[in-house]
């Protein structure tokens, strides 16, 4: 297993009390495994794939573990963290086109990063310039500064630099959010290919659009206010959902050929639940067709088949 | 019932507003009543200001848009009032259309005191819950409430059922759907469906091909400002002509079917690739006029209801010198 | 009730609560504005200084009834000498702290008048050319620029040779015309970046007029900016006013801080030794505008949440 994650819970101190962003999670990832991980806005994704790199100094680890390659993650400690970060978990940030200071130039930028995780920019530019080459920007893209460069260019910058000491787990959060369609593919095409070129070894993209995850994701891990609803092979997720959640999820995106004259779509009614007081038992029992009594009691996230997990009473076949 | 023609818009720009850049170049379309349009493009291809054009939030540089038979740039003053009874618009993020220091009902009060001040306060509450049923909405949940208080969705809706108060005959939506959450989008797709059936025009702008697929009759795709394909939505995605068209339906990540599959679908269709594009041979440069109304068409009919413009990306694409 | 998307998200917006807060500036209610006032000592220690000041202007002339300006005792007496006189006596024998209460009463008249006019003109100048812009926010701005450079001494100097008399009313006024370039400026700055949001183009849609945009869309948006501009225009018209007396450009007849100083200087006080009289005005001035100040950064920790201290 490269990554194994137990029971992890984060949560987000306010002024209203603890919001429970993330609350118990258990899951692994195997090694050269792309997981998408999807789910609506404030379902604890962001959390989740920032809580392994631990960069968000609001985030409050509550408990639970992380192992990447048989070694234990530290991330309950900000400064322990510092060994990992870049070298074994790198992240691509969700506003990464605005990551590059804008005053320096790129290549400046990137040997003072170098330099400030010891390692020598001299040795690892060949690598580098490699790299650049093979997400199809130019060499010269060194001596400009980020302002010069396109919205898709900048992200793959970023993407590159992020890799560039080959870690063992990428988190990719919303890379493709503020693109346009045609760089969309051109990105996340780029990111499969870190993968296939051996850069690194599993990868996390969160996202909330399906269909991205669809196109480059192995398996596909769905979050639902906090808790994980349903992990499976990206087919298995598309073409034959279990949980309740995830069925109506797919239901409801419209896709080229789709046309409302012929079949209408329907949406998911009501709206995901606060996290600060989060309700008891299952947390989308509210919004759920199939809620019934059973659901008081929160499902386990439970193996119902071969790289299939879910969490719910009616699809692991305990309503009986 | 909405109708643009040549409508272009020029902004100076550099020092001392020497150079021109054209955000929006030689457009023309119509939205009848009970059709939704989709104007389909990426950053920077005028879409949006297309949109802030017919809601005359922005001046038009060239070209005309009629309503209903009247020139909508010639109209000021007082006329502007009862043009927007006729013409309302719905913007992409909904927490940034709200005045947030004020409750979300306050955009219902606003037109209240604009066209309707002699209204009774009796009527005029029943007329504002008819409406939120029209969008779905429970007035309980939602009146009286600050917009942080309300979803996006909720708000979005909210704007519509603004809109359906006054005479509403077409509708600007100006990427309404981008900052919603998937379960919330569909709804409110459903809900433009609905109103395009009572007779609406909805002037649907967006870049997810996908959305303006579902729920368009006609298809207008805009690169950098120009026309580059339209027509009837099922003609345009079935039978994708422009390359950049070809593209941008490549490209939409879709969910039964990967990208090379697509690909290799558009390509398997054919077109024809070789040789001068269709747009030449119907109209060889020597047939065309120069600068002025006698251009010549911009668009070139490739069947009935499907129509197709220059091939020229301004990449060298075209093959003609 | 989070199902927004962010796509070009904010790095402050908390995940779990609402998203809506990261792009939508702070709604204060009432409720919520006092709870934080209460808590700020920024805030509650100026407005305890400013209470005391304000205090002693209304209610000093009135318990000590003297006229500053007549001889109330023996010239340059210290403070404990004579239980009459609190602050002792002047040069010529008046009373220093009658002197000082009026002169107070006279600095925040000049300072509230002065600083409200700048304020309105400010406003009226910062919004109108803010949200026109164009040819408008040009001629607007070069009659900013032009005011902000003018040599307000100089003018003074010139029109006070013209006039027999300089009341309070045309100090204050005077200050007021000539100290609103900056807010205006800072008014303009906010009004462009508010004139593009959304709900604007929404008012627009709803046949507004523009007066009225500014008025019930804008303005009510800044209110705690235009609240915290007053505060800083109340306080530099104290101090400009201070300085004009305190040079002798200040009124002709009445009392004042600034002219206590004056006063002290022309006629020796520090040579003299006589700190009683300049002190006490010094302290004045300091104490009234260094609590304003102070209270505008209390002011803006409670407006701007990011601010606070948790």
């Amino acid at each position: 297993m490269s990554l194994q994650v137990t029971d992890l819970r984060v949560y987000y101190r306010t002024l209203a009390g603890d919001v429970k962003a993330l609350d118990g999670a258990t899951f692994s990832i195997a090694d050269k495994e792309i997981m998408g991980l999807a789910g609506e806005s404030g379902c604890g994704k962001s959390t989740l794939g920032n809580s392994l790199i631990r960069l968000d100094g609001r985030m409050k680890y509550v408990g639970g573990t992380v192992t990447l390659d048989g070694v234990p993650l530290p991330i309950g400690d900000q400064n322990e963290m510092n060994h990992f970060r870049f070298a074994e978990v790198s992240i691509i940030p969700q506003y990464a086109m605005s990551a590059m200071n804008p005053t320096r130039k790129i290549g400046k930028m990137t040997a003072e990063l170098l330099e400030s995780r010891g390692e020598r920019y001299g040795e690892i530019k060949s690598e580098l310039l490699r790299r650049i080459d093979l997400v199809g920007l130019q060499r010269d893209v060194l001596n400009r500064y980020p302002i010069e460069l396109s919205g898709g260019m900048k992200q793959r910058m970023v993407m590159v630099i992020s890799t560039l000491l080959d870690p063992s787990l990428l988190i990719a959060d919303e890379i493709t959010s503020a693109l346009d369609v045609s760089t969309q593919r051109a990105v996340a095409e780029t990111l499969v290919s870190f993968r296939d070129h051996g850069f690194v070894k599993s990868m996390i993209v969160i996202t909330h659009d399906v269909s991205i995850l669809y196109q480059t994701a192995d398996t596909i891990l769905v979050m639902y206010a906090g808790k994980l609803a349903e992990k499976a092979p990206t087919a298995t997720i598309i073409e034959d959902p279990r949980h309740p959640y995830t069925k109506m999820l797919i239901s409801s995106l419209p896709e080229v050929g789709i046309r409302y004259a012929n079949k209408k779509l329907t949406g998911i009614p009501g709206s995901p639940p606060s996290l600060l007081s989060p309700p008891t038992g299952c947390r989308f029992r509210a919004r759920c067709p199939l809620a019934f009594d059973r659901c008081a009691e929160e499902p386990p996230f439970e193996k119902i088949a071969r790289d299939h997990w879910v969490a719910c009473w009616k699809a692991t076949g305990s309503d009986a | 019932m909405l109708s643009l023609n040549r409508v272009s818009k020029f902004y100076k720009v550099g020092t001392f507003g020497g150079k021109e850049l054209a955000a929006v170049r030689d457009v023309s379309f119509d939205v009848n009543a009970g059709e939704v349009v989709s104007l389909i493009g990426e950053s920077g291809s005028g879409k949006t200001t297309i949109g802030k054009m017919v809601l005359k939030l922005i001046e038009i540089s060239g070209g005309s848009i009629t309503c209903d038979g009247t020139d909508v740039a010639g109209i000021r003053g007082g006329a502007v009032k009862s043009y927007y009874r006729h013409v309302q618009g719905v913007f992409q993020d909904p927490f940034s259309s709200y005045n947030p220091i004020f409750k979300a009902d306050r955009v219902f009060g606003m037109i209240r005191s604009e066209y309707f001040a002699d209204m009774a306060r009796s009527e005029w509450n029943g007329k504002v819950e008819a409406a939120l049923r029209a969008v779905t909405l429970d007035p309980g949940q939602v009146l009286n409430k600050y917009p942080h208080q309300l979803s996006g969705g909720q708000l979005q809706r909210l704007l519509v059922a603004r809109a359906l108060l006054l005479d509403l005959k077409i509708l600007v939506a100006d990427e309404i759907i981008s900052m919603l959450d998937a379960s919330t989008r569909i709804d409110v797709l459903n809900l433009l469906a609905e109103l395009k059936g009572r007779g609406m025009g909805i002037l649907f702008i967006t870049h997810d091909l996908s959305l303006g697929n579902y729920i368009s009759e006609k298809t207008v795709i805009l690169r950098r400002g120009a026309v580059v394909e339209m027509g009837a939505t099922d003609k345009v995605f079935g039978n994708p002509t422009h390359p950049y068209t070809k593209v941008l339906i490549s490209s939409v990540p879709q969910l039964h079917k990967k990208w090379a599959e697509v690909e290799a679908e558009i390509r398997a269709r054919g077109g024809d690739d070789s040789g001068t594009c269709l747009f030449h041979r119907a109209y060889p440069p020597t047939a065309r006029a120069g600068d002025g109304a006698d251009d010549g068409p911009t668009l070139f009919k490739v069947e009935e209801d499907h129509f197709v413009g220059c091939f020229d990306l301004g990449e060298g694409t075209c093959r003609i010198a | 009730m989070t199902d927004v998307i962010k796509t070009e998200p904010k790095p402050e917006s908390l995940p779990g609560a609402p998203k809506a807060e990261a792009t939508a500036p702070a709604r204060r209610t009432r409720g919520e504005f006092l709870y934080f006032a209460l808590r700020s000592k920024k805030f509650l220690i100026a407005l305890g200084i400013l209470l005391v000041l304000i205090g002693i202007a209304i209610l000093g002339p009135m318990i000590d009834a003297t006229d500053p300006l007549a001889q109330q005792g023996l010239p340059m007496q210290p403070p404990t000498a004579d239980p009459g006189n609190w602050f002792g006596t002047t040069y010529f024998g008046e009373d220093v702290f009658a002197q000082f209460a009026n002169g107070l009463r006279a600095t925040f008249f000049v300072g509230l008048l002065g600083g409200g006019l700048a304020a309105l003109i400010g406003m009226a100048v910062g919004f109108t050319a803010g949200y026109r812009g164009g040819w408008t926010d040009e001629i607007l701005n070069m009659l900013t620029n032009v005011v902000l450079v003018i040599p307000t001494l100089a003018v003074l100097i010139v029109i006070s040779s013209y006039l027999k008399a300089r009341g309070v009313l045309f100090e204050a006024v005077f200050v007021g015309m000539t100290s609103w370039p900056w807010a205006a400026r800072a008014i303009r700055a906010q009004t462009f970046s508010l004139r593009s949001r959304d709900f604007i183009d929404l008012a627009k849609l709803s046949g507004r007029r523009a007066w009225k945009i500014i008025v019930q869309e804008i303005a009510p948006n800044m209110s705690s900016y235009l609240f915290m501009t007053f505060i800083l225009l109340f306080g530099g018209a104290i101090l400009m006013a201070a300085s004009l007396d305190f040079i002798g450009l200040g009124p002709t007849g009445g009392m004042s801080l600034g002219l206590m100083m004056f006063n002290a200087v022309t006629w020796a006080a520090l040579t003299l030794g006589i700190w009683w009289w300049f002190i006490p005005p010094g302290i004045g001035i300091m104490a009234t505008v260094g609590a304003l100040y102070v209270m505008n950064v209390g002011l803006d920790e409670i407006f701007n949440p990011k601010l606070r201290e948790i």
